[in-house]
């Protein structure tokens, strides 16, 4: 098991992303690596700036994105949605942040199997360091539903494997997606499916690889306050509905372990 | 000076415990400091059966603070004592067990089955959770249920202390405090959460699935020292003070007002580590401010001219 731990580390970088977009919105976060002997993509971090007063009691959970030897730095992608990553937004480099990861169990990873990754908007993010740490990229295809412009996201990182992008423009544009979802999860019925995204966009996909009896993974995200399986505030219904911690019997789980 | 507080005849390391609910069984935090040194882990709430708790959403965050309605989610006592009770660390710390139940027999049954363990200091008993739909809030509103319960429990619960765990949400928390005496509690533990409600004005729905949850963090600690000035002039034994504690400074507040110890809760979410720099940061502030003793400092709250 990989050691967690709490640091105050400081932002190297924030970058925006999306210009096209709502300015403010979409950002990398690049902070100083807290001293992890390791991580598995898959696995979140709890961030807390340390200039919150209380008026903002919890950490906010993200995927952890990428982790750089060169920079020593761990990135993650956030959209500023709420109070608390609307003031996220508003750190600059050199800036304090208590972090505490990794975080949860994390994506299975078969070198030799085909793997699809079925990314929808900000979902993206874990599939960046996972397309990164993979033996054979090649193996892996992205397909990567978005909703607002795709350099709102981390798109271009998967330069190395196949993928494309299902953009949704209208509420037209939904049976179409839906669609092709179902077809791609059938097309990988004998690999490896992996998907992170908004609830509805991860039930077509468990929805359909039950159907096709495929292997695949959901990633999900709930509000949570300790992230470390204490609180018992972002629990999920597993398989036989009891309630399990999102935060360590997940995030990730096998499509036929939980309820969405 | 010497940190270690007695209560009841409880010996702590020091006044500082861990809020039932928000530190699970404490191993969750072994990763982020040593549970050795905190005066003490009080467990999650425990029932005779395993419980599911409420619907999702659970916790919703307000200004200043939290609301939640977890439910008293649980693996029932026999799973706690068999697979959970071995892995904690009471050898070197305070474990104390905290008591749901839905009648005054089935509270005497659950203290039962928990005193007979080694492991377990202290018995505190939640006649305060505002998130079930039985027992819970509704005995600690009644000063008959609230001695009834705490009579039940001790006498089960042979030498074991009793602590009765009390809410803000009643009239008169003085007639409370006095009826779990009365029962005959050896300590006090307050306040659980306050009721509240957070509802979202575009989507129109309730931000918790359970509509209304428990208000927690520091938003309530006027109220809880309120309360505990109350319950500690209401009763000769002793009360550990909970709500909205987040730095040294609060758990002396708490002291000042006559608390022997107190409990953390939900600034164990402001960071994984905060119980354990909590303990050091009280060691620092005693010796800045030169106290000589607890005994000499606890109550000394100093009111008119």
């Amino acid at each position: 098991m990989l050691k967690k731990v709490c640091r105050e580390v400081t932002v190297e970088k924030m970058l925006p992303f999306g210009q096209s977009a709502r300015v403010g919105e979409f950002f990398e976060l690049r902070f100083e690596n807290p001293g992890w002997s390791g991580w598995r993509p898959g696995q979140f971090v709890m961030i807390r700036p340390s200039d919150w007063d209380q008026s903002l009691i919890w950490g906010r959970p993200f995927s952890i994105s990428r982790v750089s030897e060169a920079e020593n730095t761990v990135s993650v992608f956030f959209q500023s949605v709420g109070r608390g990553t609307g003031r996220m937004a508003q750190l600059a480099p050199g800036d304090k942040v208590t972090v505490w990861g990794p975080l949860g169990n994390s994506f299975a990873m078969e070198p030799d199997t085909p793997t699809l990754l079925l990314a929808g908007g900000v979902g993206i993010a874990p599939f960046v360091g996972y397309a990164e740490q993979h033996p054979h990229p090649e193996k892996l295809e992205l397909v990567f539903a978005h909703r607002l412009p795709r350099e709102c996201y981390p798109y271009e990182d998967f330069a190395a494997c196949t993928h494309s992008c299902l953009e949704e423009h209208s509420p037209d544009d939904l049976p179409r997606i839906i669609d092709t979802l179902q077809h791609k999860v059938r097309e990988y019925r004998d690999g490896l499916i992996l998907c992170c995204g908004p609830t509805p966009f991860m039930r077509t996909v468990q929805t359909a690889a039950l159907k096709v009896g495929a292997r695949a993974q959901v990633s999900l995200e709930n509000r949570m306050a300790c992230g470390v399986g204490a609180c018992l505030g972002c629990v999920c219904k597993d398989g036989k509905g009891h309630h399990v911690q999102t935060c360590t019997r997940g995030p990730v789980f096998w499509a036929q372990d939980v309820t969405l | 000076m010497d940190l270690a507080v007695d209560v009841a005849g409880l010996k702590l390391k020091n006044p500082i415990l861990t809020a039932s609910g928000t530190y699970g069984f404490g191993v969750e935090f072994s990763a982020f400091g040593d549970l050795a040194a905190l005066g003490g882990i009080v467990a999650k709430g425990l029932s005779l059966k395993p419980r599911e708790g409420n619907p999702m959403p659970r916790i919703a965050e307000t200004p200043c603070g939290m609301l939640n309605a977890i439910g008293i989610q649980n693996p029932g006592v026999e799973a706690f004592v068999d697979k959970i009770l071995p892995a904690m660390p009471w050898k070197e710390t305070a474990v104390v067990a905290n008591l749901y139940a839905c009648d005054a027999q089935e509270f005497g049954e659950l203290a039962g089955i928990l005193a007979a363990e080694q492991g377990i200091a202290a018995l505190e008993v939640n006649v305060s959770c505002p998130n079930v739909s039985q027992g819970g809030a509704l005995f600690g509103a009644d000063p008959g249920q609230i001695a009834r319960v705490t009579e039940a429990v001790k006498n089960k619960a042979g030498t074991k202390p009793v602590w009765v765990k009390l809410s803000p949400n009643v009239t008169d928390v003085a007639v409370c405090a006095r009826a779990a005496e009365q029962g005959g509690a050896d300590a006090l533990s307050l306040i659980n959460t306050l009721t509240g409600m957070a509802v979202d004005a575009r989507t129109r729905r309730p931000r918790l699935a359970n509509v209304v949850g428990g208000l927690s963090g520091p938003a309530i600690k006027p109220v809880a020292l309120r309360c505990v000035h109350q319950a500690v002039q209401a009763v000769s034994i002793p009360v550990v003070g909970i709500g909205g504690i987040s730095c040294a400074e609060d758990v002396l507040e708490f002291l000042l007002v006559g608390a022997h110890a107190v409990q953390v809760g939900t600034a164990n979410f402001l960071r994984p580590d905060f119980a354990f720099r909590l303990v050091d940061e009280l060691e620092e502030m005693v010796q800045s401010l030169r106290l000589s003793s607890w005994e000499e400092y606890r109550g000394s709250l100093e009111i008119g001219n």
